[in-house]
């Protein structure tokens, strides 16, 4: 009884925080593919990978912090990374790309540090690579919820002024609208986003939730309210699906969610094709 | 002749290791159509940049409706159609109209929705370019010509008094640039627009212009189209370092 109580709540936990990820980080990734940043998202979930292994190293080693949840250094981390990558961003003007590998070689090389300097979490550090359908708790609950209403009001707010800059940022600035800001409030969201998503779809995979599904609706969306549209359902049903399958096949949820999702899009590319070929018989 | 919308006043600019643009003094009055023509890399996209103060003068003064460019808020007063459109992303999933709707972002205000009445506003800036049957396509979809029509109906929308193009014409086929050309002599002449326009098209556009420059760093020239010819043999080549020819100054001038 008590027993099914307790699986009652982790399966809760799991699935409140998919449904919300797999609402948010497509939302979000709309955005961020457009505006090509997805190897900028990949980049910055490496960098929470160093914060979440110092996390776990810091609470090994350091009493008081025994408890602490990981999810907060991860955040810290991401964010730092988000402005670093700006930062650099900036300081090499005519590679800007070059801020990507930068920022992922210092996230994946602070994180071999701590990890092997931290002992015996190595199913720790599965779950958190690769996601994890009874690992998420209560707390990691309310943060994402924290973090997703931090994405609707930032999108709510700035929805206009994301499009502008998505479609034409010459025109924004031109326009006298402060791309830049927007654009900081937009990384530090995105952080957000990727530290947030990471307990659920692993941090090797976060950036494919907020690509996959949006790369599948691009292919048929005629307007970009479509394209939100779609990105978020097909989120949706890649999380809702691949989180079932996880836990009657005991898989990691990062793999079933994102092999959903590439299976949503070969759909949408095989659908266009026949589409595209008129009427097909069969 | 109108009062002076945009005042350049000893303008240089100069970029890490090239100097773009030497001493620019350049008035543009309203109602003027100017065409900024110059050789490749002779400053034009520089100096529309500087006008919507994108790029900060190095020195000198730019005056927008009698303000220094970096007080002047009223940004929608001023209609901007750069020459990357032409390379814009063709893969974003957007209709035409959301595209021209988002020519209002600024007027519209931060923190606020478009104005309940932004559709209709939409369809008759289309119309004024002639793109209102192409209100639901995807901007993707149309041709050079047609987004670049798009384009002028997004800058269009706020009801600018200055229209500012950078090689609108490039990768539009020869035979729509004439009614595309057409098409901003009305809005310069029915619309009371200003419009300022980097071309290499001398020919096709001299029908339409009130208003020559001729820049390459300096302003070798800027006054009426048809007094173009008084430049001397020198002043065209120290322009453009080889005789072009003049522009026609036979079509009709706009009074
Ligand atoms: N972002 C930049 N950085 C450095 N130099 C530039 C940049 N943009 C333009 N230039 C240089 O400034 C000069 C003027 O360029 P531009 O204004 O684009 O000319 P145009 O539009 O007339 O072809 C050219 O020599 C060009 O190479
Ligand atoms: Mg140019």
């Amino acid at each position: 009884m008590i027993d099914s109580i307790f699986h009652y709540e982790f399966l809760q936990n799991a699935f409140a925080s998919g449904l919300i990820i797999g609402f948010i980080a497509p939302l979000l990734g709309v955005f961020i593919v457009v505006r090509r940043l997805s190897l900028i998202a990949d980049a910055l979930s490496h960098v929470t990978l160093a914060g979440i292994a110092g996390s776990l190293y810091l609470s090994q080693s350091v009493g008081a912090l025994a408890l602490l949840n990981p999810l907060y250094l991860g955040i810290v981390a991401s964010v730092t990374g988000s402005l670093f990558i700006e930062r650099l961003r900036r300081l090499y003007k005519h590679y800007e790309e070059l801020a990507i590998p930068i920022i992922m070689s210092a996230g994946l090389g602070f994180g071999a540090i701590f990890i092997s300097l931290a002992e015996g979490f190595s199913s720790d550090l599965f779950s958190y690579l690769f996601g994890s359908v009874s690992a998420v708790s209560r707390q990691d609950l309310w943060i994402i919820i924290g973090i997703a209403l931090i994405v609707i009001v930032f999108l709510s707010l700035f929805f206009k002024e994301l499009f502008v800059l998505s479609f034409d940022e010459e025109y924004a600035k031109a326009s006298g609208l402060p791309a830049k800001w927007i654009h900081v409030l937009f990384m530090i969201v995105t952080a957000l986003v990727i530290a947030g998503s990471m307990r659920i779809v692993g941090i090797l995979l976060v950036s494919s939730l907020m690509t996959l599904p949006v790369a599948a609706a691009m292919r048929i969306s005629k307007s970009f309210k479509q394209a939100i549209l779609l990105s978020v359902i097909f989120g949706e049903l890649s999380v809702i699906v691949g989180l079932v399958s996880a836990f009657y096949l005991d898989l990691a949820p990062g793999g079933t969610i994102v092999v959903t999702s590439i299976i949503i899009l070969l759909l949408t590319i095989f659908s266009k094709k026949i589409g595209s070929k008129g009427a097909v018989s069969g | 002749m109108g009062s002076p919308l945009i005042n350049l006043h000893n303008i240089s600019y100069q970029y890490e290791q090239t100097k773009a643009l030497i001493d620019i003094n350049l008035t543009i009055a309203e109602g003027d159509f100017l065409a900024i023509i110059g050789p490749n890399g002779s400053g034009k996209s520089t100096l529309l940049k500087i006008i919507l103060g994108l790029l900060k003068p190095t020195s000198g003064e730019v005056l927008l409706f009698g303000k220094p460019v970096n007080q002047f808020k009223e940004k929608e007063r001023i209609g901007y159609v750069s020459q990357k459109s032409n390379s814009f992303n063709t893969g974003f999933p957007a209709t035409v109209t959301e595209v021209v709707r988002s020519g209002l972002v600024k007027k519209t205000g931060l923190f606020h929705r478009y104005p309940a009445n932004v559709n209709k506003q939409v369809r008759q800036a289309l119309k004024s370019v002639g793109m209102d049957e192409y209100s639901m396509k995807n901007i993707g979809d149309l041709s050079g010509g047609q987004q670049q029509r798009v384009f002028i109906a997004r800058a269009l929308i706020s009801n600018p008094n200055v229209l500012i193009l950078d090689e609108p014409t490039v990768g539009v086929d020869s035979k729509n640039v004439k009614s595309f050309y057409n098409m901003l002599s009305h809005l310069n002449r029915e619309h009371n627009i200003t419009i300022v326009l980097v071309t290499h098209d001398v020919d096709a556009v001299s029908k339409s212009i009130s208003h020559v420059a001729c820049l390459n760093q300096r302003i070798h020239f800027h006054g009426f189209k048809n007094e173009m010819d008084q430049m001397s043999d020198e002043q065209l080549e120290a322009w453009y370092g080889h005789a072009v020819r003049k522009v026609d100054h036979q079509s009709e001038v706009k009074s």
